[in-house]
């Protein structure tokens, strides 16, 4: 069996930096299995701009931001293979992959980093009752139709769902010549961040219904319209308020899920709330050596996150190749407690150096405290006007704090001071 | 009105003063360029395909903002617009469009 020093599965930016940062680490047999036949993921479908502020400085399009890792991996000559489509991979690290060229191939890897991303929730998820006609998309299936087959779905558009996909794709579909209806979002609030509310919604008088959800699909062969309705606060729809409104096409931004079969064929522990791997404070899995980033492990608004997470992720894995990663000192929990869902990592050591937590909150919240504590003392405090559920949150703990953690399981809450949005 | 120029999305307020804009609720200098644009010239980076013959559609950015209101224009111009392979990042797929002084630039390789 050939043994690859590190394996990376995914192409995407996750996978990309996580490549360029091992390289860069000093690992020179590095091989990158991507499915697709090219590199950059789903950013190659996600032509609008607003990606790399924090990593370039510049406001990139999906696809340049792609570009940007690509030209690296090209330049250091950074092995990968496209078409490779990864079928198992085991918890000692053999990994599967089949390609055209190769056939089926088990290769030995040191170390594997997970960089599968995400998929979307489809519309199986969803309990909307009626038939199921043609003309129902989701909105990232829409976006690689319209954005890279030039083929567009509908005319006639309602939207359910206000992530930033379903807002991004109103406007796409608005300037294709297409007519959007509404928006409908199931929550008192958006998911989507309020830039997109304004350039991708208000911009072109689109109706954002808040507290809204399609209860039925209209047609046989074809969508010829939806009936919507208000929801009360337990989200269910209250009959006086339905209403039909006529489409050809109805699109569904309700959420991206991590793609972990591999993850799972590998009987890595997997986080319930963020649906990817358990990891500590190096993105390592609780498979020694097979380590997480990107989508795959938690899912990230911003791009940006992906390669800051998955240049951590790449380091490690080299570190762990060379018999160089510390996971000295005591092995501390984090819990989420009181209005915060997860955090990554979900585990950290008392010796490992600097951590940045992540986390993300279950509701709108206005001046909150970030607390954490050990058990006995508050180990940490910080202040926040505003935090809401589409937007992640981070912390940054200090070497000196986590030393001095007393027992073995930190908690992070939210202490909230004023009202709930 | 909400700033976007970054994802903090900042709600600004702006009042007309005597010599111009007094803009509040701005984190940063961007804020404050993009609220006084927005009540005078408002505009917009445009993001687009074009075909290219026998291949993926080759995705478009406007180099730089242009006038809000023109953006349909421009829109029906590009779909005017079939291209040969290859593209590359960065190349020009229409200059200064309908007289705006802004290019059309490719933003992904179609080889
Ligand atoms: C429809 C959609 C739209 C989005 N829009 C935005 C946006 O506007 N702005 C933003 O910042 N973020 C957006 N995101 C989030 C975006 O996905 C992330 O910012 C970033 O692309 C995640 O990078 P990644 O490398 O983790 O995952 P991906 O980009 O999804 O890359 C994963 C790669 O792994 C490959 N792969 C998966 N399984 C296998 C396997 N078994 N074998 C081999 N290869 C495999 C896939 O083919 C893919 O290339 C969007 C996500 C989706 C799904
Ligand atoms: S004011 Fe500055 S920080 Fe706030 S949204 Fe605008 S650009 Fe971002």
């Amino acid at each position: 069996m050939k043994h690859v020093d590190i394996v990376i599965i995914g192409g995407g930016p996750a996978g990309m930096a996580a490549a360029v940062s091992a390289y860069k680490a000093g690992i020179r047999d590095i091989l990158i299995l991507e499915r697709d036949q090219h590199l950059g993921g789903i950013l190659q479908q996600c032509i609008h701009n607003g990606f790399g502020l924090h990593h370039f400085g510049e406001e990139l399009t999906g696809p340049e931001y792609a570009w940007r890792y690509e030209e690296e991996v090209q330049k250091l000559n950074i092995p990968y293979k496209l078409g490779a489509m990864v079928t198992d991979l085991t918890a000692d690290r053999k990994v599967t992959y089949i390609s055209e060229e190769d056939g089926e191939v088990t290769l030995d890897a040191g170390a594997v980093i997970l960089a599968m991303g995400c998929r979307e929730r489809s519309r199986g998820a969803l309990n909307i009752p009626g038939v199921r006609p043609a003309g129902i998309y989701t909105a990232g299936t829409a976006q690689r139709f319209v954005n890279i087959k030039g083929y567009m779905p509908g005319k006639n558009i309602v939207i359910l769902g206000s992530g930033d996909i379903g807002l991004i794709m109103a406007r796409r579909m608005t300037l294709e010549g297409a007519k959007v209806q509404a928006v409908c979002e199931l929550m008192p609030y958006s998911g989507g961040l309020n830039r997109n509310i304004v350039q991708c919604l208000n911009d072109f008088n689109i109706p954002l219904r808040l507290s809204h959800t399609v209860v039925q699909i209209h047609g046989k062969d074809r969508v010829t319209g939806v009936t919507i309705a208000k929801v009360d606060e337990n989200r269910q729809p209250i009959e006086s308020t339905r209403e039909f409104i006529e489409c050809d096409t109805l699109l569904l931004s309700c959420g991206l899920l991590p793609e972990n079969e591999l993850t799972k064929c590998a009987g890595i522990t997997l986080d319930r709330v963020t649906g990817g791997a358990v990891c500590d404070s190096y993105r390592q899995t609780s498979a020694k050596g097979i380590f997480s980033c990107g989508n795959v492990l938690h899912v990230h608004d911003l791009v940006d996150f992906v390669s800051e997470e998955a240049e951590l992720a790449g380091a490690s894995a080299a570190a762990y190749v060379r018999g160089e990663l510390s996971t000295n000192g005591r092995v501390i929990a984090v819990n989420p407690t009181g209005g915060v869902r997860y955090t990554v990592p979900q585990m950290l050591y008392t010796e490992g150096g600097d951590v940045k937590l992540f986390f993300r909150v279950a509701d709108i919240y206005n001046n909150v405290t970030v607390r954490v504590s050990d058990g006995n003392n508050i180990i940490f405090e910080k202040k926040r006007k505003k935090v809401a559920p589409g937007e992640m949150e981070s912390i940054a703990l200090k070497a000196d704090i986590l030393k001095n953690i007393n027992g073995d399981n930190i908690t992070v809450t939210l202490i909230k001071e004023g009202e709930k949005a | 009105m909400i700033c976007i120029v970054c994802p903090m999305g900042c709600p600004l307020s702006v009042e007309k003063t005597a010599d111009g804009f007094k803009v509040s609720g701005n984190t940063c200098p961007r804020g404050e360029k993009y609220a006084i644009a927005e009540c005078t010239a408002p505009t917009r980076t445009l993001t687009s395909i074009v075909p290219v013959k026998g291949k993926d559609m080759v995705s478009v950015k406007s180099s730089a903002p242009l006038p809000k209101e023109k953006i349909f224009d421009c829109v029906n111009v590009l779909a005017t617009i079939t291209l040969d392979a290859p593209v590359k990042v960065g190349d020009i797929i229409v200059k200064d469009i309908l007289g705006t002084g802004v290019d059309i630039v490719a933003t992904k390789n179609i080889p």
